[in-house]
């Protein structure tokens, strides 16, 4: 059996806080072999980032690595001097970050930035490197990289800067890379190839990969064996068919559980047997104008320049249901909610909401019909208002409530409704977690008795298991007050679970819609064929 | 990159426009010219003749033409106190604001980016401490006690430096200099650190926070992760993204550094162009106040439009994304 790549014996992490220490990773032990693919998994704040960033030694200070001992290739790392450790990152050990948008530097062409990365650690002149630099690129699958080695981050797509993320990780040929969410900041088809680049150029060069993800079906379609982490501890190790198809311990069964499928059949809702329709959209279209400035047409000849964001979209949403609409972003799918709640006019078409128009003016009535619940709990609360305060707006705005004590007592029938203590209306959005957050801004949906909400990618921001609470939750309030959703997410899976009618959208148009069943298990248009492929699933590990 | 200088050149002549307006209204409205041109024995025909001579009793828009015609040629009259051609007036003080701009600017600079670079790499050493509180002195203290304790350390009780003056200066072609001479380098020294003292401070604090933000950026982890060396990340990747914010309020900083010496030039008693605008507030001398007025105008809009170039030339994200924006 040949030697490890990297053994981590007892690995503890500690940060001083002003209250005390906080133990980010807690006795961790692993190895990962050449050519293994290992998948570390678990929610937000389980250290499995922190276990990566203390391999390459890129623990934020006042983080540190308290105890336990990191081998490379049998040489201990944890414990050499910065500068050496400078020398040892990218050329044994590479690292893959999670958002691609933000981990170039924007002022320098790809190229700039991989010769500098190639000359560090290996012996090349500027030719050579600039050599090395085209064939890297060509490998990691950016077509004609002659030309485009000069050019700058921002003229590439999310994708193909991840392309670029991980040619500049392999510039110097690394024993291990480190991929830290490689692929969460990316649409599914997008995430396919990205798992498929950095399988391929592993399996080639005969590195080793440690992947850490929150999302399971990465790690089904990618990894040979995983670790589910915990509050900084392993809580399971073994082959990825066995944790997912025979997970050991309580809290991997509960994540796995907890985790969507798209080929899961139960749903969480059966809407009502009505026909009566809530929400009419017929041939919806919305142009933006892009055109350069009047001195670039003038003196270049460019063209009016006018995105076409959403084309003739039509659909029907059935009282009590739920109509999920899903597609890549820049698909118009968003653009198509703020039509639908009157934030943005169509250029043309129209939306009835009961037969009326929406777009014909902010009525009182409508107002209070129609909510909104949007992606990101931490930046769609007030942070320097009370919860009170933000669930009781809309109801002060509207005037449904004639005095304090009215609202008060509101606030606190909606907090309980949405499963919270309504003592916490005293408190500021900070004190609570992702979760939390995401209930009262639902509370303050719900707090102008509305008939139809807009749920804008309501759970994407937040944990799996989280996020299998606040879905739940959704179905109950559904049933409660009859409410309708339109669902827009990228997730498949969430909206086979929620959803009774699906729209898929792709550029702009509406390819498909139909019942939830019939689109999922037998797609017509080419393009949702696709994408249901595209999809990491964990249905899909043998 | 032809389109959006254009572009900027439209608005900066609009901006002139305006200014231009502003200072026609003080010339024509600020007191009566004629009177300020007569004495007050003159009888009442030599104040018609003479309004008729000067175009006074022309309609709003002609005099106003009249008005932006001249300046275009340099023309704003003749000051009422030393009765010569303002603009010649202007022109003869200008070496001096200029040196001193130049000189306290390249104080400001130089420090400002070396210590604002250095506090911002060890923000928890001893050294950075003591620098970040004395620059609240550099930001707290009004220009005119810096200036006076200055004097009051070197030229009075030290007796190294002058403390007033220019000293000999050299006439090369029309530009007198003081740089060339010994008195005249040393006239030099407490002015232009009196004027840079508060930019210096600034910029140095502009450039440590921008700095400090610059490095929690995701791409400095990841050229970190790429093992690049400390010096390439911290001067390469690092410095080049701080400068594209500090450039532009530096470069207005500069621009009120010509604009604002008027406190320095009066403690030093500076022959410039900010102590001749002194001298003619106090007499209401209204051209050489409306000429100044025009060429502070001036000087912004051309560092601005400098600056905008500047932003150009180092974000990439500007000069390939201006066609589609």
């Amino acid at each position: 059996m040949s030697e490890p790549i990297i053994s981590v014996r007892n690995l503890v992490v500690e940060f001083p806080l002003r209250r005390g220490l906080f133990t980010a990773v807690d006795d961790v032990s692993f190895d990962i072999m050449p050519g293994e693919i290992l998948g570390v998994v678990g929610e937000s704040g389980a250290g499995k980032s922190m276990t990566g960033a203390a391999i390459i030694g890129l623990i934020e200070p006042p983080g540190h690595i308290a105890s336990g001992e990191i081998y490379l290739k049998g040489k201990r790392i944890d414990n050499l001097p910065p500068e050496e450790m400078s020398r040892l990152r990218g050329k044994w050990i590479g690292m893959v970050f999670q958002d691609p948008l933000t981990s170039l530097n924007p002022l320098y062409t790809v190229g700039q930035q991989l010769i500098e990365t190639i000359r560090r650690h290996l012996p090349m002149n500027e030719a050579q490197a600039r050599q090395r630099a085209i064939d890297l690129l060509d490998e990691a699958g950016i077509p004609t990289p002659e030309s485009r080695i000069d050019s700058y981050p921002h003229q590439f797509s999310g994708g193909m800067r991840q392309r670029v993320v991980i040619a500049l990780a392999l510039a110097a040929e690394p024993e291990l890379i480190i991929a830290d969410e490689p692929t969460s900041a990316l649409d599914v088809s997008v995430q396919a190839q990205i798992i498929k680049v950095l399988k391929k150029l592993c399996e080639s060069r005969g590195a080793a990969v440690m992947l850490v993800t929150h999302d399971m079906g990465v790690i089904a379609e990618t990894a040979t064996r995983m670790i589910v982490m915990n509050k900084g501890k392993i809580v399971e190790t073994g082959s990825v068919g066995d944790i997912i198809k025979r997970p050991k311990e309580d809290y991997t069964i509960k994540l796995i559980e907890a985790i969507p499928s798209i080929k899961d059949e139960t749903r969480r809702h059966e809407a009502p047997p009505t026909s009566t329709l809530l929400v009419e959209v017929k041939n919806l279209t919305r142009d933006f104008d892009l055109s350069p400035g009047f001195f670039d047409r003038l003196l270049k000849g460019a063209k009016r320049n006018v995105v076409k964001a959403v084309q003739n979209v039509s659909f029907d949403i059935r009282k009590g249901s739920t109509f999920g609409l899903v597609g890549e972003s820049g698909s118009g799918k968003s653009t198509c909610a703020r039509m639908l709640v009157g934030l943005i006019k169509p250029t043309s078409g129209q939306v009835l909401l009961e037969g009326q128009d929406i777009a014909a003016g902010l009525t009182q009535e409508r107002r209070q019909k129609v909510q909104m619940i949007f992606q990101d709990p931490y930046a769609s609360l007030n942070p320097r208002w009370r919860v009170a305060d933000i669930i009781a707006e809309p109801m002060h705005a509207l005037k449904l409530v004639s005095n304090r004590r009215e609202a008060e007592d509101r606030v606190a029938d909606l907090l309980r409704r949405v499963r919270l203590d309504p003592v916490s209306m005293r408190k500021y959005p900070h004190e609570f977690s992702g979760g939390q957050r995401q209930r009262i801004a639902i509370a303050r949906a719900l707090s102008s008795q509305p008939e139809f909400i807009v749920c804008d990618e309501p759970t994407s921001a937040l944990d799996v298991s989280v996020q299998a609470q606040v879905l739940d939750l959704m179905r109950d309030l559904q049933d409660e007050f009859g409410l309708t959703y339109l669902l827009i997410s990228h997730n498949l899976a969430v909206v086979r679970q929620m959803a009774d009618d699906v729209g898929v959208m792709h550029s702009g148009v509406l390819v498909e819609r139909g019942p939830v069943d019939a689109i999922f298990d037998d797609p017509q248009a080419e393009y949702t064929r696709m994408l249901l492929n595209a999809v990491p699933d964990i249905s899909k590990v043998e | 990159m032809l389109a959006f200088i254009l572009r900027r050149l439209a608005q900066s002549i609009i901006v002139m426009a305006v200014v231009a307006l502003i200072a026609f209204m003080l010339f024509r409205y600020v007191g009566d010219p004629v009177a300020s041109l007569l004495g007050q024995d003159s009888r009442l025909e030599d104040f018609e003749e003479l309004r008729e001579r000067l175009g006074l009793n022309d309609p709003f828009y002609v005099q106003f033409g009249r008005f932006i015609g001249n300046a275009l040629q340099g023309e704003f009259g003749i000051s009422y106190r030393l009765q010569q051609p303002v603009s010649e007036l202007i022109i003869s003080r200008l070496p001096a604001t200029i040196e001193l701009a130049f000189a306290s600017a390249t104080i400001a600079l130089v420090f400002g980016l070396t210590l604002g670079v250095f506090t911002a790499l060890k923000p928890r050493s001893f050294a950075s401490g003591v620098i970040m509180t004395l620059s609240l002195v550099g930001v707290s203290l009004p220009t005119f006690l810096i200036g006076i304790g200055l004097i009051y350390v070197f030229a009075v009780e030290l007796q190294w430096l002058p403390s007033f003056g220019r000293g000999e200066v050299v006439d090369i072609g029309g530009w007198r200099t003081g740089l060339l001479t010994e008195t005249g380098l040393r006239s030099l020294i407490l002015p232009a650190i009196t004027l840079s003292l508060f930019q210096l401070t600034l910029i140095m604090r502009l450039v440590r926070a921008e700095m400090l933000e610059v490095l929690r950026q995701d791409y400095i982890r990841f050229a970190r992760a790429r093992g690049l060396s400390k010096r390439a990340i911290n001067f390469g990747h690092a410095l080049k993204n701080t400068m594209v914010p500090v450039i532009t309020i530096t470069g207005l900083q500069l621009g009120s550094v010509i604009a604002f010496s008027i406190v320095t030039e009066t403690v030093f008693q500076w022959p410039g162009v900010g102590s001749l605008f002194i001298n003619s507030v106090q007499v209401v001398d209204v051209p050489v106040m409306a000429a100044y007025l025009m060429f502070i105008a001036f000087v912004f809009v051309v560092i601005n439009l400098i600056v905008d170039i500047l932003y150009f030339a180092v974000d990439p994200r500007l000069r390939v994304g201006a066609g589609r924006r």
